[in-house]
Formats: C-alpha cells, sequence, structure tokens
C-alpha cells in the first residue's frame, strides 16, 4: 500500500498531510492519556506496534501472482482506539520511507492516511460493531469479532491507496484508473487480510487467555466474556 | 501455551501463503510474477505519462540490503512481542502458585 516516493504530485502530498497530522497529533495525546490512566496497558502498546512492524515487513504471495504485505494495524486500533493506531502506523511508515525506501517522505501523509487512519477507523468500527450486537459472551465470539477487524483493516487499506492514486492520476476517467488501482491492489490482498484477520486473532487470544484484566480495564471485552474464558481455561 | 486453535490458525496462514507458490510453481519474477504490488502501481502512474518529482533520500544499495533491514524490522518486531508475552506467562504462572492452583 505504499504509495512511493515522489508518486503523487505535491498538491496531493499536502492534502493527505493535512488530513494524517490532527489524528497522529490526537493519537499522540490519547496515548499519554490511556497510559497514565492505565500504567499496565503500556506493554500491551509495545505488542501492537511490534505487531505492526512485524507484519508490514512480511510480504507474502498472494494468488494474483504479486506480492503484498499485512499492515497489522487491526490489533493496535481495536486495542487503544484508531487513533493510537495511526501513531504505530507513522512510525513504521517513517522507519520504512528513511531505511528501505518504502513509501517515502513526500507520501507519508497518504500513506498515513491509508493505514494509519481509514483502516485502523474501519477496524475499530467493525470490532465495536459486532460486539455491540451482543450475540455471544464466550470468548471466540471475541476472536470472531477481532478477524473480522483485522481483515477489513487490512483490506480498507489497500482500496484507500487505490482511490487516493485514482484520484490523484484519473486517466482516461477516474473510474477507469479506479479499477485499474483495484486490480493491482485490492484483488491481491484479499487472501492476505484474511492471514492477517488468523495472525491477528491468534496473538489477541494469548492476551485473553493471559491479561484479560487489561483488556476489560481498555474496554475490549467484557466481564462475562472473562467469566466464559476462566470456566474453559 | 501450544493449544491445537492456535497451531490451526497458523496452519490456514501457512496454506494461504503456500497456494500461490504451488499454482505459480516455476514461474518467477522474469515472467512477471511475485513482484510487488507497489511496484505494479508505480508502473501504472508512469504509463500514465507522469514523471515522478521526488526520489528517496537513501536507498538499500542491494536486494541483500534490504532483505537485511525487512529482517531488522520484523526481528525487533518480534522481540518486544516475545518478551511481554514471556513476562505475562511467568506472571500468570506465579499468580496460579500463589492461589494453590
Amino acid at each position: 500500500m505504499h504509495i512511493m516516493e515522489g508518486f503523487l504530485p505535491w498538491e496531493w502530498c499536502l492534502l493527505w498531510y493535512l488530513v494524517a497530522i490532527p489524528v497522529v497529533a490526537y493519537g499522540v495525546i490519547r496515548i499519554k492519556k490511556i497510559t497514565d490512566e492505565n500504567p499496565e496497558s503500556k506493554p500491551l502498546l509495545a505488542v501492537s506496534g511490534a505487531f505492526v512492524f512485524i507484519l508490514s515487513s512480511l510480504k507474502l504471495p498472494s494468488v494474483t501472482g504479486s506480492c503484498s504485505h499485512p499492515t497489522g494495524n487491526g490489533l493496535g486500533a481495536v486495542l487503544f482506539g484508531p487513533a493510537v493506531a495511526s501513531v504505530l502506523a507513522a512510525i513504521v511508515l517513517v522507519f520504512q520511507a528513511l531505511l528501505l525506501a518504502h513509501g517515502g517522505i513526500t507520501t507519508l501523509g497518504a500513506n498515513i492516511v491509508s493505514m494509519g487512519i481509514v483502516g485502523p477507523f474501519a477496524a475499530w468500527l467493525v470490532y465495536k460493531g459486532v460486539m455491540k450486537l451482543n450475540l455471544s459472551t464466550s470468548g471466540w465470539y471475541a476472536s470472531i469479532a477481532i478477524f473480522f477487524a483485522a481483515f477489513f483493516g487490512d483490506w480498507l487499506t489497500y482500496v484507500t491507496t487505490a482511490t487516493q492514486l485514482a484520484l490523484a492520476f484519473p486517466i482516461p476517467t477516474m473510474g477507469e484508473a479506479f479499477i485499474k488501482f483495484i486490480v493491482i491492489f485490492a484483488y491481491t490482498q484479499v487472501p492476505l487480510a484474511i492471514a492477517e484477520g488468523f495472525l491477528t486473532v491468534f496473538i489477541f487470544r494469548y492476551i485473553m487467555k493471559l491479561r484479560p484484566d487489561i483488556l476489560e480495564d481498555l474496554k475490549v471485552i467484557f466481564p462475562k466474556i472473562r467469566e466464559t474464558i476462566k470456566a474453559v481455561g | 501455551m501450544a493449544d491445537i486453535k492456535s497451531i490451526i490458525l497458523l496452519a490456514l496462514v501457512a496454506i494461504i501463503v503456500i497456494i500461490p507458490l504451488a499454482m505459480y510453481n516455476g514461474l518467477g519474477e522474469d515472467e512477471g510474477y511475485f513482484g510487488g504490488s507497489d511496484g505494479a502501481a508505480g508502473d501504472a502512474i508512469e504509463e500514465t505519462g507522469y514523471e515522478p518529482w521526488f526520489s528517496s533520500l537513501w536507498e538499500p544499495p542491494s536486494g541483500e540490503i534490504e532483505s537485511l533491514l525487512f529482517a531488522l524490522q520484523a526481528a525487533i518486531g518480534a522481540i518486544i512481542i516475545g518478551y511481554v508475552f514471556g513476562y505475562y506467562q511467568g506472571q500468570a504462572s506465579e499468580r496460579n502458585k500463589k492461589t494453590g492452583k
């Protein structure tokens, strides 16, 4: 989903920076607030950031015959909210822009909007929505919610990149450009988004098993779920 | 720590990664397979006649150096997750000892 360095006209670079900066700034404030109120959540913040580090470094093959990478942004978004996930994504994107020539400084704003804002926001909405339906209070229900959260967080990140490129390069028309970029990004990403969903559930289940108390403090799961986990384990 | 559901989850991820490798077995980058989607988008943009106006400040000088930095990125993440989960696991077993389980 990295838009390469210099591959967006400067007006678009500026626009996406203007969108990204306030969200990342708000995310920094949120991190301060959450870790002040709940110092025990700090290790989980580190895990969420580390998860983005690992997943975004894995370039996986897809059935379309090209390679792409997961984003890892769903976990942080569900645990700490989308603004905090923006900060985590921004850190990784700066690392990759400076050291790996993946993405770039001029396109950083646009890449933060896709991987750090739209993706995490979608993940967070999906998770909250599924939990609100409250069809079951068991641990596996939370796992299913996080699977879909991670799937959409990943996939919509790539749909956003395709949209950003179609907006900047509506050649010959916006619609045709959109289809062209969707074919490159969004199709390739479907199986990878499923894989990311499984990996996020894998990590989330361990957190749920070892420290359900922190998840409750962060209002990610409800006490009822904890009782069912205890009863099983 | 090892439980059957976690193993199934990881096995599913492995299958998702292996399927494309099996589908296009024998084909490589020269035939246009397994290239990066980021690069493909870059090519599509250049086809419209657009010239990038800025290039990366620094680029890994070779594929080897690039994979070094990617491996480093993953390793940093893996160390942190391993450390925190190990710490939590230790805490949990201490708690269980105290409560006499």
